[in-house]
């Protein structure tokens, strides 16, 4: 056929195929408008069953399979019901010493509006300052214990024998009142709801700061004389020690080992890089945890959000470092 | 034991009774001793799993299953966890940025991973699940002429499946003499258990679940995870630790695809098996599922009652215990499942997604097969 006849022909195609897709769409809003809810289903069908990948932008699962947390990759609803199925409760441990008390008020309160909510959640509150922990009405079914617990005149100590305090109480007393258990920094606040997403074994969160690093700038610790040193070629993600958790039996093991580890390093006269951050690193790197939390989940509002991180549900709260911990 | 005349009552008379109250005392903390002994020396996980199992082996309903591991999770003591710790491995690092796979799912909305070549490292996982001592258990069930298919079965398996690990195949059959000879690898035993045929194949296929179900009080002392599949199969690829969860499912290969509408679950409502248009996750294939022995028992024996009651009101799903099997999926999601990689017939051609066909069907004719 001679071009024109070809050119005529894929016109009059263009056009006819116009009509149809406009003919579609038409019906489509005429079926909206009779029935809402047909849209909706129609709607989570299209979410739920396609085999392509709902977010093509990152890692979804770790080289063990564990689920790595994304915004966009899961439903709620599915994991509530299954979740409560289980009857279980969720304890949170924290740590407010010395001025660190001030952070109380904007944790407590935003956790009890983001946190698990309609979920049992235990409060466990370690302050050197039972006093200051301002009354707050906190939702039915969350609980706060408030324990008091000394000081030390180093923040590092603080930062590690909240270890110890930890596997201390899970063997004394929370082994009995909860089934999983998380530490969470206090100077954060949250911004987003934080759901049964983040129930698991064993659970870490990735570190908003070098999430995007090779192994080598990641800030293990290498020195071999400490037990926290990882060897270089090693390592799968840097964990943040501001907020991970797991079932009851696993956090013991956790911090068990992690203090161990953070005795030895002292009766040898070394402290590790980031304290009990690089003992956490060192155990979830031979203990891989069954499930990833992704930067939403602890983002430093030092940094700048970027286009991956879609949601910030948990962030620290700005201070002067050096203020507060001294 | 001195003999106490004339105190109170017959002299033989309070002798015996005391006697038995001392025998009754003795024989009771010999029993919780064994018990507290038993349960001290046996690892968390599998503690809590085999003490429901035999504590809810009368009260057949699922919710008391959940009860009875959440007392037992709570009452278990910490000093005497097994630690399973890695050895130093040298693997590239995952990156955040780049994910495994962008031309497929991955994942589940309730994160159950989706079994893809490249989505798992086999050295890890490997290590884990040896450190941890599982035993796989495989059941097969060879009916009448279908035991033509078990030599080239086990003789694939024993190249490719689970290797390196411990391996019971537990072989269902009516003709026990008919069962090849294959040499087997250190850790692998062929285990032959002989059962009734019926004249029907699908009561054959459906039955598997009866027999399955039956069979676990015995599989749940020897095994850790139960693998079930179909024998008319060969394996082709490498199919290990990374299929291993609580309880998983593989997607069918006509279906993975499709839309909910197309599922060809069961659209009668008066089969137990029914699921309404607009329910239903993925369409998973009834010859590849598994998980700890806990839960296919669970699967097989509601799957085994929903089929006894669909024969009572005189109807017969449309395909058969995969139906069934459906339907379970669907309000008790699996917490993994697998591609169809794992289950593949080459007469669907090989599309683009499908980096590795693991698990294949032997062609066979069915006409001169089934119901001989």
């Amino acid at each position: 056929m001679t071009r024109e006849e070809y050119k005529n022909i894929a016109q009059a195609c263009r056009s006819e195929i116009r009509k149809a897709k406009s003919h579609l769409e038409l019906q489509l809003a005429r079926d909206v408008k009779r029935n809402k809810k047909g849209f909706f289903r129609q709607a989570d069908l299209d979410e739920t069953f396609s085999v392509l990948p709902r977010r093509t932008d990152v890692l979804l699962m770790s080289p063990w399979l564990a689920p790595i947390v994304w915004e966009g990759t899961f439903n709620r609803d599915i994991l509530n019901a299954q979740y409560r199925q289980k009857n279980s409760v969720v304890g949170v441990a924290t740590f407010a010493v010395k001025k660190y008390v001030r952070f109380i008020e904007g944790f407590l309160g935003s956790a009890n509006k983001f946190f698990l909510s309609g979920h049992r959640v235990n409060f466990y509150l370690f302050t050197d300052h039972p006093e200051k922990v301002p009354s707050m009405k906190l939702a039915p079914e969350k609980r706060l214990f408030i324990i008091p617990v000394q000081n030390y005149p180093r923040w590092q100590d603080i930062s590690m024998n909240r270890m110890d305090i930890i596997s201390s109480h899970i063997r004394s007393c929370w082994r009995y009142e909860v089934d999983y258990l998380y530490s969470m920094d206090i100077d954060v606040q949250l911004f987003e709801h934080i759901g049964v997403e983040i129930i698991d074994t064993l659970v870490g969160t990735i570190s908003s700061w070098q999430y995007t690093e090779p192994r080598e700038n990641n800030s293990y610790e290498r020195r071999q004389e400490s037990r926290a040193a990882i060897p270089s070629g090693e390592g799968d993600f840097y964990y943040a020690a501001s907020f991970y958790g797991g079932s009851v039996s696993e956090v013991y093991k956790l911090t068990t080992a992690c203090y161990k580890g953070i005795m030895e390093d002292r009766a040898s006269g070394i402290e590790a890089k980031w304290h009990e951050e690089s003992h956490l690193n060192k155990y979830l790197l031979y203990h891989k945890p069954t499930r990833l939390l992704s930067p939403e989940y602890y983002w430093d509002e030092e940094l700048i959000r970027p286009r991956i991180v879609k949601v910030k549900r948990l962030s620290s709260v700005h201070k002067d470092l050096k203020e507060v911990r001294f | 034991m001195h003999k106490d005349q004339g105190k109170t009552g017959g002299v033989k008379g309070y002798l015996t009774k005391r006697r038995l109250y001392v025998v009754g005392c003795i024989t009771l903390l010999c029993f919780s001793f064994g018990f507290v002994w038993n349960t001290y020396n046996d690892t968390w996980e599998f503690t809590s799993s085999k003490v429901s199992y035999i504590m809810s082996n009368n009260t057949q309903d699922l919710d008391d299953f959940h009860k009875v591991n959440l007392l037992s999770n709570h009452t278990c003591f910490l000093e005497d966890l097994l630690q399973v710790k890695l050895p130093r491995m040298i693997y590239t690092k995952p990156q955040i940025l780049k994910p495994s796979r962008s031309d497929v799912l991955t994942m589940t909305p309730w994160f159950a991973p989706i079994v893809w070549e490249g989505t798992y490292n086999s050295e890890i996982l490997n290590e884990q699940f040896r450190r941890r001592n599982v035993t796989v258990g495989l059941t097969v069930f060879a009916i009448k002429k279908y035991v033509v298919f078990l030599k080239k079965f086990l003789e694939t398996a024993e190249m490719y499946f689970m290797v390196g690990h411990r391996v019971n195949y537990y072989i269902f059959t009516d003709r026990p003499e008919e069962v090849p000879e294959v040499v087997l690898k250190e850790g692998r035993n062929v285990v032959v258990l002989q059962v009734q045929n019926y004249p029907r194949w699908q009561e054959i296929s459906m039955r598997r679940m009866e027999l399955i179900s039956n069979f676990s009080q015995r599989f749940i002392n020897e095994v850790s995870y139960l693998v079930c599949v179909d024998v008319d199969m060969r394996f082709n690829d490498q199919v290990g630790v990374e299929i291993l969860s609580n309880l998983f499912g593989t997607l069918h290969p006509g279906f993975y695809a499709a839309e909910r509408q197309s599922f060809t679950y069961e659209r009668r409502p008066a089969s137990q098996a029914y699921v309404p248009s607009d329910e239903g996750d993925f369409y998973y294939a009834g010859g590849f599922f598994g998980g700890t022995v806990m839960e296919v028992y669970k699967l097989t024996k509601k799957c085994h009652e929903a089929i006894m009651m669909d024969k009572a009101n005189g109807i017969e799903a449309i395909w058969q215990e995969e139906s069934h099997l459906n339907k379970y999926f669907v309000y008790y999601k699996p917490t993994k499942i697998l591609s169809p990689e794992y289950l593949w017939d080459d007469d669907m051609g090989r599309p683009e997604i499908l980096k590795k066909r693991r698990f294949l069907a032997v062609r066979k004719n069915h006409a001169a097969i089934r119901n001989k």
